[in-house]
């Protein structure tokens, strides 16, 4: 793998940028692989990249229908942060936060993560209780969490209107501090990348369309440029994992539904970290190239479209005019839609299926950007080994049998 | 913004009238404590999510407060039908397939 | 400075009015009727800002939404900043004050540009993921540089003077755009009777037709426009929107129309007047007549200030009677652009060549300017600017389009201005929104509106590639009738002007021009203007892998800029489908996205801010609560008084006082905000078992229970008291927050699972107005105001009674969520404000003390009363908080929950179970949400056995005391847990019983 520094684009400026590598092979697929990863997105890359890294499984191909990073790692707001309620959430996005943290320098690929602080604002005394209770938790799991009085996050966030001239004044904030955005594409192309690099085949524009078993196993995928063999295979396609799961011969307890986001015009700095407010229903922080990211809730409906509806954007900047008055006159350049597959927890399924062999994991909902690396590292390891990573098991699909549910609805009222 | 026909007020109204209710026809099981585990967490969570077309439940929350189904596509969002609880849809991705097929000269 | 480039005469400008404004603090003067662009250029301003990358001087290239580089400031003060406003699209008023976004000290002189000049060459596309990364300490360091560097313009750090609003709109045809096609597609369908909207983004309707060179009928084809204007805005059913621009198609017909109302007039609306509203459109039919914008060539330097689009120049020529330049070079690859040439004779100007690209051009336009003694240079395109601050010259070569060389080593012609069309590319945008994808046409090398699947809309001129103002006409019009018919209107025919029949020839596939160096070597070929994204840039990223359009689109930033790459994207995705050996329509295009171009956040919002953001919802009693000094409480979108502090008290001091007077007098309530709900039918006494877990089938009229509702997992969503009022008839209350869910829940049961149930669901919430007295005082006092028979064996707890209360028809509940003695006294809201002052007035004598709901809360927990949301959270059954005597476990149907609550985890013995909590410091107030552990020492991350629910400092008690849920809580009575808190400490209590106060229950029974 070529090299990047800053020396690197000095030396390659001499030579007009004319010889700097590819980024990845257009490989031609192999008969048969260790591992498929149905799916290059954020997570599938990075399953890829770690089972070839850390796990000595480096047969592996990533199967991807359109381009690498094209899903949902393209059409998300980048928050990261791991301030989840319960522990077993906590623990999984803690384990992904600390592989945010050295990613950049692990993947010789800046991806820009920039630990900025997230703040969850408290509207009510209720927000006030379920806030301390998710930073006492969040302490007490080794989580960094700090709760805020309203004087505090006056002084922290400017233009934030904190005073009790609006609709749900705000009480307090919680803050993670270590939590942040990252660059969201840049994370798809440096797992691909560094995936690339250890032998990983990243093949695009060839979609799956069936799982081939034979005496009930996986033994690979139908895919519209033919059969590829696998002998595991785990499929990590997001808002399309109820469409993959159909194709395979059973159901999961997951909806997929459009999610919007939107950005400004570029503008200089004015928010310097990522707000977030459950009460109002929106969420803010500024990209470096000037543009503000802006989110809210998920559509009702189930959608395939990568679009919502106009309502929800109505709503979303009437929540971030209420926030912050100043931004009033600035103005929206684009809007967008993802397609998000929430479970009845707001946790992901990390899981053995029905069939042999075939693993999932899905059901991330509007929180699957963050946990990128943890969710690639733990999926990893449970396909390397056969068996779920001990992070990855409270995470599987029984729990929606036996009612072992982790409900994080509390903590994720408002999308993000 | 979608449009959606109420078949109780027979009216065409808009979105922001309505509230989608997740998939249709799930009914209840007649003997819960008939049920094992799996089979009640099948009911309570396990959903149809198709790409394509769905069969869902709404309410016309902020208009004559009652439920009703639909036939929507997910990927193009078209309603194809609305019709009462306790009706059948006409329009399903079955008869849909049929009548591909059928267009096509395919013979079932 | 006097308007050095404005012609003598002509343009549609008004003379007589000039407008002073300032830019970059120099004072100006254009006229009424300009833009801000028309009149910089009119003052002879080259560079309106510096480059978001390389800081390089830029100037106006085009003149219309599709401009990438005059995207300025304005704003005299600081609230009425706007950032990002395209100067080719804002109105000049007088006093207008503009400043460029960028560039240090000024635009003309920036240092950032010596630096964008020697670092320029290590900042090939995606050069940031390539660097920065070491050590990794200091990225947040680069990155505060980087986001200094960034963005335009600023946002106000003031509050919005200005005002916004909605309009809902219905009608049978939507016409976007008012050029050529759309008036005649309006025309048709108005006369046809048909409801019809039309809305232009420009200050005038027109288009193309307002600078055209050409004739309708052998006159002005500004004349025909008016005379369309005219007729359109004498019809009833016709709105006319300009300054109005369609920015999104969204599902089934739906768009939204940004209207400027007051932009034109100044920088803040004029007093009672709106600044911008959004039309929310149904339409059931469409006619997108979006035109087409006009693409420039990709050569060497083409961004230095002095070159533009042809079809621009003409605009500001035409129109605005502005000529930004002397001496012109026109390259081109089709005909239409020749109309600049003739319009630059026409101004008196010289013309020094035109470079076309193809070999034998003979179009009519072509031979008109050959006439006119035009030098024509074929086969040839201009390869290079020369300039710095502006074009001084260009070298024009011949080429060879075919295997992309340069054929000759050319010449290089004294100029300042260079004027380039590489063809047209249709306004496709609107059509994409919903995901079609535009098709390719080869024919006329331009995209166009693909499949509208359901949508009902049509396309009509320009944006469908038809190009010819006759044939566009005619396309419009054509669209408009049939728009109408499928709306259900009748067709009527009509005559259409005449256009003179002109010879036009094909234009010639030409992007980016060749150099002779390689695209990597040569001097900059910029394809995207506002993000500096160059030739060079676009075939690094193919070479990197970047292979899809996208992924193309996302390492360079192509079309990532406020103008959406109108301009740059189809030269963009031509050159990356060079480099990487396929054709176009293989590239494809990126997603089209709403908005088309960009709309104020407030305007999207509109008056839903501040006290109209969502409802607030008081009781009849809000105005008492006011004038007695109540603090509030969100809780829902209710407003309720929380307490009631009186002079130098704090919550606390305030509270206690409150929950004293409870306990040892009497305090009143108002609970008006507890939902409501009116059940009536034979079967609601059914229905009431299957939606509560405990039984009714046994509740006499005239007697109350507490009830608890659980979901289908069995995990209580909700409680309160129904009451049976007749055989058939109950009232039901919910929780506060709770009143819409749970309404809405039981007609979901009743309306899909068992419709055959005679039950019938009405809210009463607002009717009824609720005020609570609680307190060994409460039944003197009660009687003072009432002719119901309160003795204690005539009125026994957990019944009600009718009759009159303040002399008013009331009902009332002896029920009790404090353990005193209470009466839930409800009256029709109407009254309620009056029953409320008489009770206060009678209340003096007995020490009666206005509570709100911290003493409520507070009085509860010392009973142990769970607060659903609170002590609950979605994962709570009743076991878990030891509220089994509340679950039928013997009721013959299944009722909701029963089933969830008997699967395996639900019944799993170390749930977290609801107890109390005694700090073992009786001085100690646990903190609510505080997460518990059995071991404090150990190290983290800890096992946590459980959170405080609530907790209050008890005066009545004399100690602190908590609720909270702890594992296998029930069989730990007597244990100690602790919270370890932020600061470092440790609470240590002990888990007891969570009823506190009168475990027995006497107090509220007397």
């Amino acid at each position: 793998m070529q090299r990047y520094s800053g020396f690197g684009l000095f030396k390659h400026a001499f030579s007009h940028h004319e010889n700097w590598q590819r980024m990845w092979r257009n490989p031609t697929p192999k008969p048969v692989y260790d591992v498929i990863i149905v799916g290059g997105g954020g997570h599938g890359l990075a399953t890829a990249y770690y089972l070839a890294k850390e796990f000595g499984v480096k047969n592996v191909a990533v199967i991807e229908k359109g381009w690498l990073g094209g899903g949902n790692t393209a059409r998300n707001t980048t928050i990261v942060r791991s301030n989840y309620l319960w522990d077993e959430s906590a623990h999984l996005y803690e384990h992904a936060m600390k592989l945010w943290e050295g990613l950049s320098q692990d993947l010789n690929y800046n991806v820009m993560f920039s630990q900025r602080g997230v703040y969850n604002l408290c509207h009510t005394l209720q927000d006030m209780r379920d806030s301390e209770r998710r930073v006492s938790a969040n302490r007490l799991n080794g989580v960094d969490g700090e709760l805020l009085d309203a004087k505090q996050v006056a002084a922290e966030i400017p233009y934030l209107d904190c005073s009790k001239n609006t609709r749900y004044p705000v009480l307090g904030s919680t803050v993670q501090r270590r939590g942040g955005v990252a660059r969201h594409d840049a994370v798809a192309w440096g797992y691909a990348r560094a995936a690339d690099a250890s032998g990983v085949d990243l093949i695009q524009q060839t979609e799956v369309i069936g799982f081939r078993k034979e005496n009930g196993v996986c033994i690979g995928v139908e895919t519209n440029k033919g059969f590829i063999g696998g002998k595991r295979v785990g499929v990590v396609t997001a808002g399309n994992s109820g469409h993959m799961a159909g194709l395979a011969g059973f159901r999961l307890p997951l909806e997929s539904h459009p999610l919007q986001a939107l950005v400004s015009e570029p503008i200089k700095p004015v928010i310097d970290s990522v707000i977030m407010s459950n009460a109002v229903h929106g969420y803010i922080s500024q990209s470096d190239k000037g543009d503000l990211v802006i989110g809210a809730g998920i559509d009702g409906y189930n959608g395939y479209g990568q679009r919502g509806s106009y309502g929800t954007i109505e709503h979303t900047l009437q929540a971030i005019v209420e926030m912050f008055p100043v931004l009033s006159r600035v103005r929206m350049n684009r809007q967008w839609g993802g397609i998000v597959d929430t479970s009845p927890d707001a946790c992901p399924i990390i899981s053995k299926t029905p069939v042999p062999n075939l693993f999932f994991n899905c059901g991330w909902g509007t929180g699957g950007f963050k946990a990128t690396p943890g969710s690639g590292h733990v999926f990893a390891a449970s396909l390397a080994k056969g068996e779920m990573h001990p992070l990855a098991k409270p995470f599987s699909m029984d729990r929606f049998h036996t009612g072992a549910l982790i409900d994080e609805h509390g903590a994720a009222a408002v999308a993000h | 913004m979608l449009h959606i026909f109420c078949p109780h007020c027979g009216e065409l109204r808009s979105e922001e009238e309505f509230h989608a209710k997740g998939q249709a026809h799930i009914p209840r099981p007649l003997d819960p404590t008939a049920c094992t585990d799996a089979e009640w967490g099948e009911y309570l969570f396990f959903r149809d999510n198709p790409r394509g077309i769905h069969h869902e439940l709404w309410v016309h929350s902020a208009g004559c407060r009652k439920y009703f189904n639909a036939t929507r596509h997910t990927v193009t969002y078209e309603i194809l039908e609305t019709y009462k609880i306790g009706e059948k849809p006409s329009v399903t991705a079955a008869g849909t397939a049929e009548k591909k097929a059928s267009d096509q000269g395919v013979t079932a | 400075m006097s308007q050095v480039n404005r012609l003598a005469s002509g343009g549609r400008v008004d003379r007589s009015q000039p407008l002073t404004f300032s830019f970059n603090g120099q004072s100006y003067q254009g006229f009424a009727g300009d833009t801000l662009a028309a009149a910089l250029l009119a003052n002879g301003v080259d560079i309106v800002g510096r480059s978001f990358k390389y800081s390089r001087p830029r100037g106006i290239v085009a003149a219309g939404a599709e401009e990438p580089n005059a995207v300025l400031q304005i704003g005299s003060t600081e609230a009425a900043q706007i950032p990002n406003v395209r100067a080719t699209q804002q109105a000049l008023y007088a006093g207008l004050v503009a400043s460029s976004t960028n560039g240090w000290p000024s635009v003309n002189t920036d240092l950032m540009g010596i630096l964008g000049k020697v670092g320029g060459k290590m900042m090939p596309p995606g050069f940031y993921y390539k660097t920065f990364m070491y050590p990794q300490n200091l990225w947040l360091t680069y990155e505060k540089y980087i986001r200094k560097a960034a963005g335009l313009g600023r946002a106000p750090t003031a509050v919005d003077p200005d005002s916004y609003d909605y309009m809902n709109q219905h009608c049978d045809v939507l016409v976007v755009g008012a050029g050529p096609a759309g008036l005649a597609a309006a025309l048709a369908a108005a006369r046809s009777g048909a409801r019809v909207i039309l809305a232009d983004e420009q200050e005038e309707f027109g288009g193309s037709l307002l600078s055209t060179r050409e004739t309708l009928d052998g006159k002005p084809a500004a004349d025909w426009a008016a005379q369309v204007i005219t007729e359109l805005s004498g019809m009833p059913e016709v709105t006319l929107l300009p300054r109005s621009t369609v920015n999104g198609y969204h599902d089934h017909n739906f768009l939204t129309i940004h209207q400027r109302l007051t932009d034109h007039l100044g920088e803040i609306a004029p007093l009672g007047m709106v600044r911008q509203r959004m039309h929310r459109v149904r339409a059931t039919r469409v006619v997108l007549a979006t035109g087409a914008h006009e693409r420039p060539l990709v050569y060497a330097n083409n961004d230095v200030p002095g070159n533009m689009l042809a079809d621009a120049v003409s605009t500001y020529v035409r129109r605005y009677g502005v000529a930004p330049g002397k001496q012109l070079v026109l390259s081109t690859n089709n005909d239409y652009a020749y109309r600049v040439v003739l319009d630059w004779l026409d101004a008196g100007l010289q013309v020094v060549a035109v470079a076309d690209a193809r070999s034998n051009p003979r179009g009519s336009w072509v031979e008109e300017a050959r006439k006119r003694g035009v030098r024509i240079l074929t086969g040839s395109a201009v390869v290079e600017a020369a300039g710095s601050k502006r074009v001084t010259a260009a070298r024009i070569c011949a080429i060879d389009v075919q295997s992309h060389k340069v054929s000759s080593p050319g010449e290089v012609l004294d100029c300042d201005l260079i004027v380039s069309s590489g063809g047209y590319s249709p306004v496709v945008h609107l059509a994409s929104h919903l995901g079609g994808r535009p098709t390719w046409r080869e024919d006329i090398l331009a995209f166009v509106p693909g499949e509208g699947g359901f949508q009902k809309r049509l396309c009509a001129g320009a944006v469908n590639g038809v190009f010819g103002l006759g044939d566009a006409l005619a396309d419009g019009f054509e669209a408009g009738v049939s728009a109408a018919a499928e709306a259900g209107f009748k067709a009527v025919s009509a005559s259409l002007p005449q256009v003179a029949v002109r010879l036009e020839e094909p234009s010639l596939a030409l992007f980016q021009v060749p150099h002779d160096k390689p695209t990597a070597r040569a001097p900059k070929q910029f394809v995207d203007l506002q993000n500096d994204v160059t030739a060079a840039g676009i075939e690094l990223a193919t070479r990197e892998g970047f292979e899809s359009v996208e992924h193309v689109k996302r390492y360079t930033a192509l079309g990532f800029g406020t103008d959406q790459g109108k301009l740059g994207n189809i030269n963009g995705l031509a050159i990356a489908a060079r480099s990487l050996g396929i054709s176009i329509p293989q590239m494809g295009t990126t997603m089209f996205r709403p908005n088309y171009t960009p709309v104020t956040f407030g305007a999207v919002a509109g008056r839903h801010c501040g006290a109209l953001f969502e409802p607030k919802r008081y009781t009849a009693m809000q105005s008492w609560h006011l004038q007695n000094g109540a603090e509030f409480e969100d809780v829902g979108q209710w407003k309720r008084p929380w307490y009631f502090p009186k002079a130098g008290e704090d919550l606390h001091a305030a509270v206690a006082r409150e929950c004293l007077a409870v306990r040892n007098a009497v305090g009143i309530l108002d609970a008006s905000t507890l939902g409501k709900i009116d059940i009536q039918g034979p079967d609601a006494r059914e229905f009431l078992n299957r939606v509560y877990s405990n039984a009714w089938t046994k509740l006499d009229v005239g007697k109350a229970r507490y009830g608890l509702m659980c979901k289908e997992d069995g995990m209580v969503f909700d409680d309160g008291v129904t009451a049976c009022l007749a055989d058939n008839h109950f009232l039901m209350t919910t929780t506060t927050g709770g009143a819409a869910r749970v309404m809405e829940w039981l007609e979901i049961y009743h309306q899909t699972e068992w419709p055959e149930l005679k039950v019938y669901f009405t809210s009463v919430t607002d009717h009824w107005a609720t005020m609570t007295l609680s307190g060994p005082n409460s039944r003197k006092l009660l009687a003072e105001v009432t002719d119901i028979d309160l003795d204690k064996d005539a009125f026994p707890f957990m019944t009600w009674k009718e009759g009159q209360v303040g002399g008013v028809p009331a009902r009332v509940f002896r029920i009790s969520f404090t353990g005193e003695l209470s009466y839930e006294v409800n009256v029709q809201a109407d009254y309620a404000l009056g029953v409320w002052e008489k009770i206060i007035e009678a209340g003096k004598k007995h020490g009666l003390t206005p509570y709100g709901t911290e003493t409520m809360h507070e009085l509860r927990a010392e009973k142990g009363f769970i607060i659903v949301g609170q002590d609950t959270d979605g994962s709570v059954t009743p076991d878990d908080l030891n509220m089994g005597w509340c679950v039928g476990r013997t009721k013959p149907f299944s009722w909701i929950g029963w089933r969830g609550m008997n699967r395996e985890d639900s019944l799993r013995e170390d749930r977290k179970q609801l107890i109390g909590l005694k700090p073992v410091d009786p001085n100690k107030v646990l903190p609510e949400g505080a997460q518990l552990v059995f071991d404090p020492k150990q190290t983290v991350p800890m096992q946590m056995v459980g959170h405080v629910t609530s907790s209050y400092m008890s005066v009545a008690l004399g100690y602190s005391f908590a609720m909270g849920v702890v594992k296998g809580g029930l069989k730990r009575m007597g244990e100690r847990v602790f919270a370890p808190l932020a600061d470092g400490s440790l609470i240590e209590a002990e888990i007891v019983s969570s009823v506190f106060y009168d475990p027995k229950g006497d107090r509220q029974n007397v």
